[in-house]
């Protein structure tokens, strides 16, 4: 009874953000000063046209048409399960974002678990072993990846693995030159190794500086000096009682952060030029492709949504006393 | 019967290290001088008011102080000293802990795996049980987390972290605050009942008639001293009490008149020199300015210049 009123509850709340996320998406794009005929046709290219040709593609475009008509027209065909088609790639959008997602998915899950992996267990160790020496070395490592821009890490990788050791590509996400049917997952893997390991970098820091945070707190607890007491060993005591209680907050953090490793994998992809969503939607945004950008933008806060949303239901799994309907802290 | 010492503790003191403004470091003393001994089969009752710093006392017996604290004086269980390395093997085995209340157990684990420290084998398994049956507690209550539990069953299942092992030595912080008349007096016998098995038993509290019914001893603590050390019979009749606090305790019971006297006790930083209670004492005289040594008078102990 309350999961459902739970759920209901989220429902409702998921679909009035989407309707707001698109909202502000579609009055940004509009107040963008990108001219689309511009941007994709080209100055010269236009200048040589007449102007029912001209006319014609700003039609196509949609420039011209009143704001608040075009985007009822979206929400309609939106609604119904139509996204459209891309004005850049003149495919159907659900077409153009299955191959753009699949990439990026296998992009984000890699970094996504080993983030979430390592984050937690250095995080972990850092926080049992306040003040001690791998305390130091992780904190250090957290400070200076998190104040170094994710752009940056990447060019560097790029510099290092790519262009002087060569033992990575460069980028895309496919060998060139090859068809795509002798393309192998091997081939994908290798492609993949450095933008994740890029994205992986950036997300362990955030994981492991919260999960430190919460296990500091854990370690002051009562109940860790009791289990003291008891005469636990520091590997039972975390065993027993510090990773069963930073298991939830590590959880929510690592669903939460599914944002952030999306929004670092825009930037990452933009350097390596993997053709993934982030990079589709810089191109859209640029190309003034409106129904691409609203379906990227809309699957992006659907995601995130998605992740914080699991993230709250695990919390109840995992914490009795919202299992149990007890009294929430 | 001479019975053997379990726990001897001589002029403990405890202070921390507190980070003043700038860098300046300051010693904050919140035991100065403390000296008890508990025997097997005997219960004796440390009683001082609420935040007098009497929790670490147990904390500094079971060596989980905070690092910022520092621990002075000599504890020896059974005859030796106990060192950090001894304490170390020997506590949640000989020598146990009941905590004060029920920040002290797990939020997440259930109850009855908590007590048995998650190795829940056959012979745990049917000790638990028993243990249970004797508090009284249903079964199903092993498989209920701590917030679930009321006031009295959280008691209970603390105890029964002690009783689950074989305990020679229980010091027990604070075991009754917030129990109904009830419930505080028959935790207070179950803490009796190890004592009966043969268990020293080391009570810190803060309620002096609740402790008087059960224990064999009192210590009372004022301002991180003992000021005296006293059989339960010695509180019969305030003649038989030895130091001028004590007797105010004792005229502070319902029975005896319900007389309180004034003021408080001296905060940490502002310390008299000589006896702690001089400020509030009616027959504090010159001398009472020095030294004052803690002796041996009629079979308990003193902190003052007159016997009695
Ligand atoms: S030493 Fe003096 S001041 Fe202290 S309790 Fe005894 S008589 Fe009172």
């Amino acid at each position: 009874m309350k999961t459902a009123k739970f759920i209901t509850k989220q429902m409702i709340k998921m679909f009035l953000l989407l309707l707001a996320v698109s909202i502000v998406a579609f009055a940004l794009m509009t107040a963008s000063p990108v001219d689309p005929l511009q941007a994709n046709v080209g100055q010269t290219a236009l200048g040589s046209m007449s102007p029912e040709q001209i006319q014609k593609l700003e039609e196509y475009w949609g420039v011209g048409q009143p704001p608040v008509q075009r985007y009822m027209a979206w929400l309609k065909d939106f609604i119904r399960g139509d996204m459209g088609v891309s004005l850049l790639y003149r495919q159907d959008v659900t077409k153009v974002i299955a191959v753009k997602l699949a990439n990026s998915l296998f992009l984000m899950i890699i970094a996504w678990v080993m983030s979430g992996l390592l984050g937690f267990i250095l995080g972990a160790l850092a926080g049992m072993n306040r003040g001690k020496l791998i305390d130091k070395v992780v904190r250090g490592y957290c400070l200076l990846i998190s104040s170094t821009p994710a752009f940056w890490i990447a060019m560097l990788f790029l510099i290092i693995f790519g262009v002087w050791l060569k033992i990575l590509p460069i980028g895309l996400s496919v060998p060139i030159g090859v068809e795509a049917s002798g393309v192998t997952f091997l081939d994908r893997v290798y492609h993949a190794i450095l933008p994740a390991f890029t994205l992986s970098i950036t997300g362990i820091s955030n994981i492991a500086m919260h999960t430190r945070e919460k296990m500091i707190d854990i370690c002051e607890s009562d109940y860790m000096l009791f289990a003291k007491a008891r005469g636990e060993s520091t590997w039972e005591i975390f065993k027993n009682h510090g990773f069963r209680n930073v298991l939830a907050p590590a959880m929510t953090l690592q669903f939460a952060s599914i944002s952030e490793i999306f929004g670092g994998s825009v930037l990452v992809e933009q350097v390596f030029s993997y053709p993934g969503l982030g990079q589709a939607a810089v191109s859209a945004g640029l190309g003034s492709d409106m129904p691409l950008l609203m379906a990227i933008t809309m699957i992006s806060a659907l995601l995130v949504f998605g992740g914080n949303l699991i993230a709250n239901l695990l919390y109840g799994v995992i914490d009795p006393r919202i299992r149990r309907g007890g009294a929430v802290r | 019967m001479e019975r053997k010492k379990i726990l001897e503790i001589k002029n403990m003191n405890i202070s921390f290290c507190q980070y003043q403004k700038g860098m300046r470091q300051e010693e904050l003393p919140v035991i100065r001088d403390l000296s008890l001994s508990v025997h097997e089969g005997e219960m004796v009752a440390v009683v001082g008011s609420s935040g007098s710093g009497k929790s670490l006392l147990a904390h500094g017996v079971m060596g989980i102080l905070p690092y910022n604290a520092s621990m002075g004086g000599e504890i020896l269980y059974r005859g030796e000293p106990l060192t950090e390395k001894r304490i170390r093997k020997l506590r949640g085995k000989e020598i146990v802990m009941v905590p004060q209340s029920t920040s002290y157990l797990d939020p997440l684990m259930k109850v009855g795996t908590q007590i048995c420290k998650g190795k829940k084998d056959l012979v745990r398994q049917k000790k638990l049980d028993q243990i249970f049956s004797r508090y009284s507690l249903a079964k199903e209550v092993q498989e209920q987390y701590p917030f679930e539990l009321s006031g009295g069953m959280t008691r209970r299942v603390m105890i029964s972290t002690a009783m689950i092992e074989n305990p020679r030595l229980v010091i027990a912080d604070e075991p009754t605050p917030g129990l109904h008349q009830k419930a505080a007096k028959s935790a207070m016998e179950h803490f009796r009942e190890l004592a009966d098995m043969g268990a020293g038993v080391l009570i810190i509290t803060h309620d002096l008639e609740l402790a008087l019914e059960t224990a064999d001893r009192v210590l009372v603590f004022y301002a991180g001293y003992t000021l005296e050390d006293a059989k339960t019979e010695d509180f019969c009749k305030e003649e038989t009490l030895r130091h001028p606090y004590t007797k105010a305790l004792w005229r502070a019971i319902p029975k005896n008149g319900f007389q309180y006297i004034d003021g408080v006790q001296p905060y940490v930083k502002d310390m008299p020199s000589g006896c702690p209670f001089a400020p509030r004492c009616s027959r504090c005289s010159e001398k009472c300015h020095g030294e004052i040594p803690y002796r041996e008078v009629n079979g308990g102990y003193v902190r003052c210049v007159y016997d009695s």
